[in-house]
């Protein structure tokens, strides 16, 4: 069937700001998506209000809306643009959602928009319980005995009836949002009630639980003729029991006979069929471990992270065909677009071993509870290809910047055996690092299996790895040792820690012995046919090398950002994007290096070339001679790219305006001081202490509050404020010493504002500058901003602006930097220098309408400013930042702000006012209630002049249906409590004061319209590179 | 120790091996499938043959009994990256690697596997050894006639469903004579040489089976088949789908490097519909042949356009180059089964009842 020429305007609904459970899976597909039918000739409208993506990029659509994603403003949205088409399936669970709202509000018949792709019916078919069940049953295929209920009674009427434990899941929520195991009846009790107070339509399911069953999932793909095809199978290492997005997967599954592989493959097409999906879908299945009985456990009728994580592991496009799918193509039409010769009605085929492995936010949230169940945990994920499951799994190990060593993890040495055999019956984040401490202490592998019901395949390949790490730790090396430990994947660095010798060694015995890295193309095909991909993955010792340096252009490294965690989201990978289509424009071979299966980095299509690789130095290296790299830019990949220069800057990489000199004067705090006053800057009093009783001795020097953090941070990681002596003497006592240095600062209160600027070593660009609406104290990345800043003096920017650019001359800066600037009065101070693309990139390209990374990256292949004259865009609009929390998957995480960063993602709306904008941010809170609003803590009577008081007490205004913000400042026991029970029943919770005078200057506005960010770039001018 | 796979053309790949008697040779031909490997091993039609396995590790869920297609492994020869010596699955009670001893299947891992591919698909297939020596020298002899090798002596009856099959047995697979038994089908399973006994049995409808190396050695039994299938209600399966073509007086060729996996798209030129298929071959039905037979085409491949399956004019006989009882792969196409039973079998019944 060929394109459906009826349509000419279709609107793409992504999936908002990031949080867990819904990540840049979706800024990946829908690049992909929008991009598949702008070559299509569509006309493409996307809302989505998360500007850190490169789908919200004005040249991805024709139209872009960072609006809020509800019914009332995508309606207005589509009342102005008059789309004929709407496709929600590539914005994960929130556009499916708002599909369906649009459809039940009978906005799509008034307007005359057809959905594309899956149908409404099919969609509820899918996510509904009840109808999901119902199908199955009408099916044939085995679901849980499980039971919707509405009230608390008929679902104790089931566990009477099964027994516990018992899984409760409530409809229509993210990531398993509210669910959860209960293994008695007290807990049973209060996950059904919070679970019911989370489903939108206060509808829970709860089944019998299959805990210990084989986790596998399937990701298919059907046309509107009907015909089905699987891309890849997943099988989860950790058992049915822990959310997929919390568990180590690999693909394709490990321990299935072909005919069990063909009988879930078969059930997943048949109920795919039968729900007439057309597009992409996740179907999940527990297997019992010990006979042919399966069971059907969910279905995603829609993109996902699953099928991002399947796209990368076998390059199949997923999004990008089922895009076209939407619009009316059939698979056996579509060109698989990595041979160009074979059709996208294919199953591609694997020839090596994929691990995904899940990077949990517990290293910022050190308090969290860190047990793992059924509602998703993990910000971000790594993935990581190699030929044996082995090595597989060390570089995914590698990738995950903890403080592991390869598959050891130190501070697990400190915990006696029982401890850690006890700590795997509930599954947490370390559970794949206590496998391995409990297998170096000889722990047999049934001991581990009956703890933790993994399946003895994987268990065998984890004791082979200890086995193996034996060897390393008492053998000395030879070269068939060493070729034996890289052929199963362990890093020069593990190596070298085990030998007790320097990674630097291994490197070079490595190349005496002829022991090096190749590498192997992924092609979904595994060689049969031709292959055009440019994406290869490396392996040790022996094989043909099939990315062959080519001759020719330049060629430039961009070091990516790495797995999604708090501090370090998104808009990194925005950044790495522009860098190497920037690069590529400017004649350059642009090769990106990255770990994460979830971003537009990694699409093989992003750059020319792209290795998908730890980022460690030793991976990092072996792709730079390989290609023989000209440049290496690591401004663009976050700290994770800037941590790794210096030591690459020492083996010889030319870096592009980073030096590991430049990054020591900004990083050391005295030698940032220093700096600051050779400059004439002003700063916090601050100090540096390496050891505890420096740490003493300089705190005395210094005004209390002290803000108290270690050096080398992403996102305020481990950052404490400290009132007084007595609690640093407390604090300094409980440090580790591996923390040293610590930084002490003076804490100040004043306003925060920070700048983007772009440098060439002697002139400074800044493209406007944000404020920060809660004062110093609250973490940048948690803060609400605006930008560009309204309350700024003219003195104050040409304060600021007067210190970028000595700072900048001094330093002789190229490239991009942010500066974060404390206001207090008329002084203005130096907080922190990034010499890096930072969070706030991509919201201040879209507004100023200036492509900042782009700029940086021409002016570090060596332009100047003065060749560019960039122009901010000259309109009047201001554009407001607000964090978005994680609040459903972290729920013990109080959310009283402070100087450590705890949202994972933000959001971006824009207005004419301030105000109109922050009608925006909050408008799916509206229409408020008067008794939506509770106002708590000593100091309401400061904010409740603007608002009636609710009469209420807390606990019955809880329970209130118009209850929708919750305010309480304190940072007391009560408080916390307090917001913790809000959180748990969806209402939104503000803990600053500045942000919730934020809030009320929203209500102030009735009526807001949408903007589009074309419509802003076009009122500025156009700058050509 | 280390082992080499010697390729015609003088390329040599290193690996590593169990000490052999002797050198062996095959013709290498590569599976890509990612599960099914015992299914591979015991097919018949991979007499002779060295089969690469592309998916690195292999072994993972061991070897069971009952996932064979035959009674022993049928292949020259295994090439693999990895072989997994811990396996784990509740219906296995052996390794590859014991299972591959017993026999004295010689098996080189630690192999290039996609550069040993990527060989073949520039070379197209080639024969190779497997040798402790880089040379390209064996003493071993490929059989002259490797269907009688694999195919039954005795003809044996299975079953006792009301329609009765004739299975022509080439070298048949298993799971053709349980795609049979489970829809109800008495299946009695004719030795090749032994197939105008079919007059005798008369059974409802014939499957000629799949089987190894060229159709064209049985030309000697082409006339048979035709009679047959005038008489009798045919369903041929991958080296029965080329007899029938040449029993019609059409032609096969060689493909360059065969089709051999578990994710071929197949399309339905009477509906439309796109199937993923099981297939294992290297010779295919020359469409330009098929316009002087009564043969027309039913069904093609999706990537390179060659002959998937034919239908005849009148007679009721149907033929695919695909593998619809799977084992390996995807049951996708096992609608086949029934397509034959259901409309032409059960047709001819009906008249024969009248």
């Amino acid at each position: 069937m060929p394109k459906d020429t009826s349509l000419n305007k279709i609107l793409v609904i992504g999936s908002g700001p990031i949080i867990i459970g819904q990540a840049a899976e979706f800024d990946y597909s829908g690049t992909q998506g929008c991009l598949a039918l702008k070559e299509e000739g569509f006309e493409v409208v996307l809302v989505n209000n998360n500007p850190a993506t490169i789908m919200t990029d004005t040249k991805i659509a024709d139209a872009v809306y960072s609006e809020p994603l509800t019914v009332e403003s995508i309606e207005k949205i589509i009342a102005k643009e008059r789309p004929d088409g709407l496709l929600a399936t590539l914005g994960g669970q929130t556009a499916l959602n708002l599909a369906v709202e649009l459809d039940q509000a009978g906005i799509l018949q008034k307007y005359g928009l057809k959905l594309l792709g899956t149908s409404i019916e099919s969609i509820q078919k899918g996510e509904d319980r009840e109808l999901f069940r119902k199908l199955m049953i009408d099916l044939n295929e085995p679901i849980p005995e499980s039971k919707i209920v509405e009230d608390v009674p008929s679902a104790l009427q089931f566990a009477d009836e099964i027994g516990f434990p018992i899984i409760i899941r409530p409809a229509y929520t993210l990531g398993g949002k509210g669910g959860g195991i209960a293994y008695n009846r007290e807990e049973f009790i209060s996950i059904v009630t919070n679970g019911l107070k989370m489903s939108p339509i206060n509808q829970v399911l709860v089944e019998r639980s299959i805990a210990g069953f084989k986790e596998i999932e399937y990701e298919v793909m059907r046309d509107a003729k009907g015909t089905c095809i699987t891309v890849c199978n997943m099988e989860n290492i950790d058992p049915v029991g822990i959310h997929t997005g919390d568990s180590i997967v690999v693909a394709p599954s490990q321990t299935l006979t072909d005919e069990e592989y063909q009988m879930l493959r078969q059930a997943a097409l048949k109920i795919i069929d039968a729900l007439k999906v057309v597009g992409g879908c996740n179907i999940q299945f527990a297997l019992d471990p010990e006979s042919k009985q399966y069971y059907v456990i969910e279905v995603n009728p829609r993109v996902s992270r699953s099928s991002a994580l399947a796209s990368k592991a076998t390059g199949y496009p997923i999004a990008r065909m089922a895009a076209k799918l939407a619009v009316g193509y059939s698979l056996a039409e579509l060109k698989n677009p990595l041979t160009m010769s074979t059709y996208a009605s294919f199953e591609p085929a694997l020839d090596y071993v994929v691990v995904k492995f899940p990077r949990w936010p517990f290293d910022k949230f050190t308090k969290a509870d860190r047990k793992l169940g059924t509602k998703m945990k993990a910000t971000g994920e790594v993935m990581a290809i190699e030929r044996t499951m082995e090595a597989a799994l060390q570089k995914a190990a590698e990738s995950l910047e903890l403080n592991n060593i390869g598959i050891y993890l130190p501070k697990l040495v400190k915990e006696d055996t029982s401890a850690l055999i006890n700590r795997l019956q509930h599954a947490d984040d370390e559970r794949f690092f206590i496998l391995m401490e409990l297998l170096r202490r000889g722990v047999s592998i049934d001991e581990l299996h009956s703890q933790t019901k993994i399946d003895y395949y994987f268990l065998h390949v984890f004791n082979h790895l200890i086995e193996l790490e034996g060897k390393a730790k008492k053998e000395k090396l030879s070269p068939s040792l060493l070729k034996e430990l890289k052929f199963f994947g362990f890093s020069d660095r593990s190596i070298s820690y085990w030998q007790k010798t320097e990674e630097k060694e291994i490197r070079k015995l490595r190349k005496e012995w002829g022991i090096k890295a190749i590498f192997k193309m992924v092609d979904t095909c595994a060689a049969e046919f031709e292959a055009r991909t440019n994406y290869f993955y490396s392996t040790y010792v022996f094989g043909e090398n099939e990315a062959v340096s080519t001759r020719g252009k330049k060629k430039a490294l961009v070091i990516g950002s790495g797995p999604i965690r708090i501090g370090q989201g998104v808009e990194f990978d925005y950044s790495a994007v522009h860098c190497i289509q920037t690069l590529q424009k400017l004649g350059y071979d642009a090769i990106m290096i990255n770990n994460n299966p979830e971003t537009v980095s990694t699409d093989y299509e992003t750059a020319d070339r792209l290795y998908f690789e730890p980022l460690t130095v030793e991976h990092i290296l072996n792709v730079v001679e390989n290609e023989n790299i000209d440049v290496t830019l690591v401004q663009f990949g976050g700290q994770t790219a800037i941590n790794l220069a210096e030591k690459l800057e020492k083996a010889g990489v030319k870096l592009l305006g980073t030096t590991s000199e430049l990054l020591d004067i900004l990083e050391d705090r005295e030698r940032f001081y220093q700096l600051l006053d050779e400059t004439n800057i002003p700063h916090i009093q601050g100090a540096m202490a390496h050891t505890k009783e420096e740490a003493i001795s300089e705190a005395k020097k210094l005004r209390y509050p002290i803000l108290l953090r270690p050096s080398y941070v992403i996102g305020g990681k481990g950052m404490v404020k400290v009132k007084n002596q007595e609690e640093l003497l407390s604090l300094v006592e409980q440090t580790d010493e591996n923390h040293f240095p610590l930084l002490l600062d003076e804490f100040l209160f004043g306003q925060e504002a920070e700048v983007d600027l772009i440098a060439d070593g002697k002139n400074v660009f800044i493209p406007g500058f944000m404020e920060h609406i809660e004062p110093a104290g609250v973490h940048s990345g948690d803060s609400y901003a605006i930008f560009p800043a309204v309350s700024l003096s003219k003195e104050i920017k040409e304060k600021m602006t007067d210190y970028a650019e000595r700072m900048v001359q001094h330093l002789q800066y190229k490239g991009i930097m942010n500066i974060q600037f404390l206001i207090d009065g008329q002084d203005v101070y130096v907080l922190e220098v990034n010499p890096r693309a930072s969070r706030t990139v991509p919201i201040v390209s879209k507004v100023a309408g200036v492509p900042l990374v782009d700029l940086a990256t021409t002016i570090l292949t060596g332009k100047m400013l003065t060749d560019l004259h960039p122009q901010i865009a000259a309109h009047e609009y201001v554009a407001i930042k607000y964090p978005v929390f994680s609040t459903h998957a972290h729920s013990d995480v109080d959310m009283k702000l402070g100087p450590e960063m705890k949202s994972t993602g933000e959001g971006m709306c824009v207005g004419k006012s301030v105000e109109e904008a922050m009608r925006k941010v909050f408008d799916h809170l509206f229409p408020i209630h008067s008794d939506g609003i509770f106002v708590d803590g000593d100091k309401k009577d400061d904010v409740l002049d603007y608002i009636k008081p609710v009469t209420d007490n807390f606990e019955s205004w809880l329970e209130k249906k118009e209850a929708v913000l919750y305010y309480n400042p304190e940072e007391n026991d009560q408080a916390k409590a307090r917001r913790q029970k809000a959180l748990e029943r969806g209402i939104m919770v503000l803990t600053e004061e500045a942000s919730f005078q934020a809030f009320l200057s929203a209500l102030t506005v009735s009526k807001y319209t949408p903007i589009s960010l074309h419509e802003l770039s076009d009122k500025g001018v156009e700058m050509s590179l | 120790m280390q082992g080499y796979l010697v390729l015609e053309d003088g390329t040599v790949f290193e690996g590593k091996m169990d000490e052999i008697v002797s050198p062996v040779k095959g013709e290498l031909v590569f599976y890509t499938g990612m599960t099914g490997y015992q299914e591979v091993l015991t097919d018949p039609s991979y007499k002779d043959q060295i089969v690469v396995f592309t998916y690195p590790l292999i072994g993972n869920y061991g070897i069971n009994d009952q996932d064979f297609e035959s009674k022993k492994p049928q292949v020259k020869g295994v090439i693999l990256f990895q072989l997994t010596e811990h396996y784990s699955h509740y219906k296995a009670n052996r390794s590859l690697k014991d299972y591959l001893q017993k026999w004295n299947i010689p098996y080189l891992t630690n192999v290039d596997t996609r550069a040993v591919v990527k060989q073949i698909r520039s070379k197209g297939t080639l024969h190779a050894v497997i040798s402790k020596d880089k040379q390209y020298d064996s003493q071993d002899k490929l059989s002259d006639f490797p269907i009688r090798d694999v195919s039954a002596s005795e003809i044996e009856t299975f079953g006792n469903g009301a329609t009765h099959i004739a299975l022509i047995d080439f070298g048949f697979k298993k799971s053709i004579l349980n795609s049979l038994l489970k829809r109800g089908c008495k299946v009695s399973v004719v030795p090749f040489h032994q197939m105008e006994k079919v007059f005798e049995i008369k059974p409802h409808g014939i499957v000629l089976s799949n089987g190894p190396g060229d159709p064209k050695q049985m030309k000697n039994y082409f006339s048979t088949l035709n009679q047959l299938m005038k008489q009798y209600p045919t369903l041929g399966i991958c080296l029965g789908n080329q007899l029938i073509a040449l029993s019609f007086g059409g032609n096969t060729t060689k493909l360059r490097f065969g089709h051999r996996g578990a994710n071929h798209p197949v399309i339905d030129q009477k509906t439309g519909n796109v199937f993923i298929t099981s297939q294992n071959h290297s010779y295919v039905v020359d469409k330009k042949s098929l316009e002087k037979t009564p043969l027309k085409l039913r069904y093609t491949n999706v990537n390179d356009g060659s002959v998937e399956g034919l239908e005849h004019e009148k007679l009721k006989v149907m033929s695919v180059q695909f593998h619809p009882e799977a084992h390996p792969g995807p049951e996708d196409a096992s609608f086949i089964f029934d397509e034959f039973l259901d409309t032409y079998v059960a047709a001819g019944r009906e008249k024969v009842y009248a």
